[in-house]
């Protein structure tokens, strides 16, 4: 009983990880429609650029983020305003087949400048230390940082776009980019500032998934389709939804792998279709979209 | 400009389909068909092995088309079928006893029924979201074929002897006789999209990538026209996976569910041109010419491909044919219906 116990609770950590990569790809569905298949290469990338930080610097995975965080933020605002808001429109070639090359090219980049080789980031105690709640349930202090992080980041992100004059024009964009521009607002830009903000995001996920597992220019496709999962799963639009869903398919994948190693992340995919087939909008479906 | 005023009335118009492209093309063509055909009796077998990936890769360039080109179904999970039909020319060749060429088709039937539920599931989203849900589907079948030991789990299973022998006895048969599978399928695969899209499907559909609520509108039914299509270009994807595995004589998951066999497909399409049926055929020339001087570059080749596909896609989203037709107005598989006019004036 107690070891299914822990089984969840380690699941509803992992979660947390999920919900971090899935709020980004949220806000960029929200804010732009756009479906950036590049946004596991990103996290990807964050964790490569963390990794040449700390060698030259020698700071720790944490610090290492007030120079991660601001590069990705560039990166994302030069990636938007350069490419992606080319490809904007009612079309869904342009920006699904972009998004899709450029996914290629940045796996390929690193690939030739890091070489294929397993990577990870070394934080030091943190890593392996825990809390022992009961007999055979403790939890680790670095998944619940990464918890406690991901739910920092969604009530962050709810008071940006609720509160602040930038949320209003991210929304408004959102919601009708034409009208917006008549009241002044450069949509162009906004959509700059919100794929900036959901790449510091992913930078933040990047570095915490790079302490936690190790990582290589190959696996960026399948954090793209966690992020995906935990997003639908939720309800597009909203972003405690991104929360449940990562939790959700966190706590699948554990259960999946309690069973059989094999079965970890097939369990996870799995409950996502369930999802899929029982409730197509979400959980909690706040706009519906398409 | 001629004036089409009320003073003038039409006798007699008729609708033009071929164009003189089309019908130096269809020479040509033959010609072509003629010189493919009798390859295997002076080609060497280097030249033959090089034809049939290049037939199989047109193949799924044109399937990956019809699907995302015509039906807007932008599918990025596509090896879900060439996976399942590969597995599928192993279990009913090793299981059922049937023979390896018979097995093409007989996959691609097997899997177009699979592709039913599949389509309940993924129709669920839509547009972009479609494209990263049939990715996951492709992604269980990996991870749950993986799973079978029957079918050799993970390490996957070679194809028995006897059934390879039963197609010819000698290695220069089989060869041929692979050799002529694939020149079939990849002949058959162009003819059939091309009458599919000059029939009233095809205008439907073409209709649907237009604009979904006008085509609805006029009497479409948008979701039975790409269901129809889904289902179509699972059974095709299918029987070139069946084709694929058996020249390979070995299939393991991650080997039949491979993305890049996507990849691929999406770059030689969107770099000839999306939505024609010549753009997939450029982008395979282009694709293989380029592969092999680049073969040495396997990473550079791959970086090259994506932006590549990127710039076209923003520059150019027509494709290199679709720059070649503004240009010359050149159709060699004309689609499009034009109308003549003779005017009494």
């Amino acid at each position: 009983m107690i070891e299914w116990a822990n089984t969840i609770v380690q699941g509803i950590l992992t979660g947390g990880l999920y919900a971090m990569f899935a709020s980004g790809l949220a806000i960029i569905f929200g804010v732009m429609r756009l479906v950036n298949i590049t946004h596991g290469d990103l996290i990807v990338l964050a964790a490569f650029i963390a990794m040449v930080v700390i060698e030259t610097t020698g700071f720790n995975p944490f610090l290492s983020l007030i120079i991660v965080l601001p590069i990705m933020f560039v990166i994302g605002y030069m990636l938007q305003r350069g490419i992606l808001n080319y490809t904007l429109g009612d079309d869904l070639l342009p920006p699904l087949l972009v998004t899709f090359g450029l996914s290629i090219v940045i796996q390929n980049v690193l690939l030739e400048v890091f070489s294929a080789d397993s990577q990870r980031l070394k934080a030091g105690a943190i890593e392996t230390s825990s809390i022992q709640l009961v007999d055979g349930l403790s939890i680790g202090i670095f998944p619940l940082i990464t918890l406690v992080t991901a739910i920092a980041m969604i009530v962050g992100l709810q008071q940006l776009f609720n509160l602040t004059r930038l949320g209003r024009a991210f929304r408004a964009t959102s919601d009708d980019a034409t009208t917006a521009q008549l009241m002044g607002i450069n949509h162009r830009h906004i959509f700059g500032l919100a794929m900036g903000l959901a790449l510091g995001l992913v930078a933040i996920a990047g570095v915490l998934m790079a302490v936690r597992s190790n990582f290589d220019p190959s696996i960026g496709p399948t954090k793209l389709l966690y992020a995906f999962e935990a997003v639908i799963i939720g309800g597009l639009g909203s972003l405690w939804g991104t929360l449940v869903g990562g939790i959700i398919l966190g706590v699948a994948q554990n259960i999946g792998a309690k069973i059989d190693p094999g079965w970890q992340i097939l369990a996870g995919h799995i409950a996502f279709l369930i999802v899929l087939v029982f409730k197509p909008n979400g959980l909690f479906p706040r706009t519906r979209d398409d | 400009m001629t004036d089409y005023s009320e003073n003038t009335n039409v006798t007699s118009y008729k609708v033009v389909r071929s164009t003189p492209a089309s019908r130096i093309g269809s020479v040509i063509g033959f010609i072509l068909f003629i010189i493919l055909v009798s390859l295997p009796n002076w080609g060497d077998r280097a030249t033959i092995r090089l034809f049939v990936e290049i037939f199989y890769i047109l193949s799924l360039a044109q399937m990956w088309n019809l699907l995302a080109g015509y039906g807007g179904l932008v599918s990025v999970g596509q090896q879900a079928f060439i996976g399942l039909g590969g597995y599928m020319l192993f279990i009913i060749t090793i299981n059922f006893g049937f023979g390896a060429i018979w097995a093409i088709p007989l996959s691609g039937i097997i899997c177009a029924f699979i592709s039913l539920p599949i389509a309940f599931l993924v129709f669920r989203l839509r547009g972009h979201y479609f494209a990263i849900g049939t990715w996951v589907v492709a992604e269980v079948f990996l991870l749950g074929f993986a799973q079978i030991p029957s079918l050799g789990g993970g390490s996957g299973k070679s194809l028995p002897i006897a059934i390879v022998k039963a197609i010819s006895d000698t290695r220069a048969g089989r060869d041929a006789a692979i050799y002529w599978t694939a020149l079939f399928v990849v002949v058959s695969t162009i003819a059939i999209v091309y009458l599919l899209l000059r029939s009233r499907h095809g205008l439907a559909l073409t209709a649907i990538r237009d604009s979904e609520e006008a085509s609805n509108s006029l009497g479409v039914d948008n979701f039975k026209a790409k269901l129809l299509v889904y289902i179509f270009a699972a059974f095709g994807t299918a029987a070139i996976g069946a084709l694929i595995f058996l020249t390979k004589l070995r299939i393991s998951p991650s080997a039949a569910f491979d993305i890049n066999w996507t990849t691929t497909v999406i770059f030689i399409v969107v770099i000839g041109g999306i939505g024609t049926i010549e753009g997939p055929i450029l982008g395979t020339i282009i694709y293989f010419l380029l592969r092999e001087p680049l073969s040495d570059f396997g990473t550079w080749y791959l970086i090259l491909l994506g932006a590549t596909a990127v710039i076209v896609m923003l520059k150019a989203p027509q494709g290199i044919w679709g720059i070649i037709t503004h240009r010359f107005d050149l159709r060699f598989f004309p689609v499009q219906r034009r109308l003549h006019l003779k005017l009494d004036e």
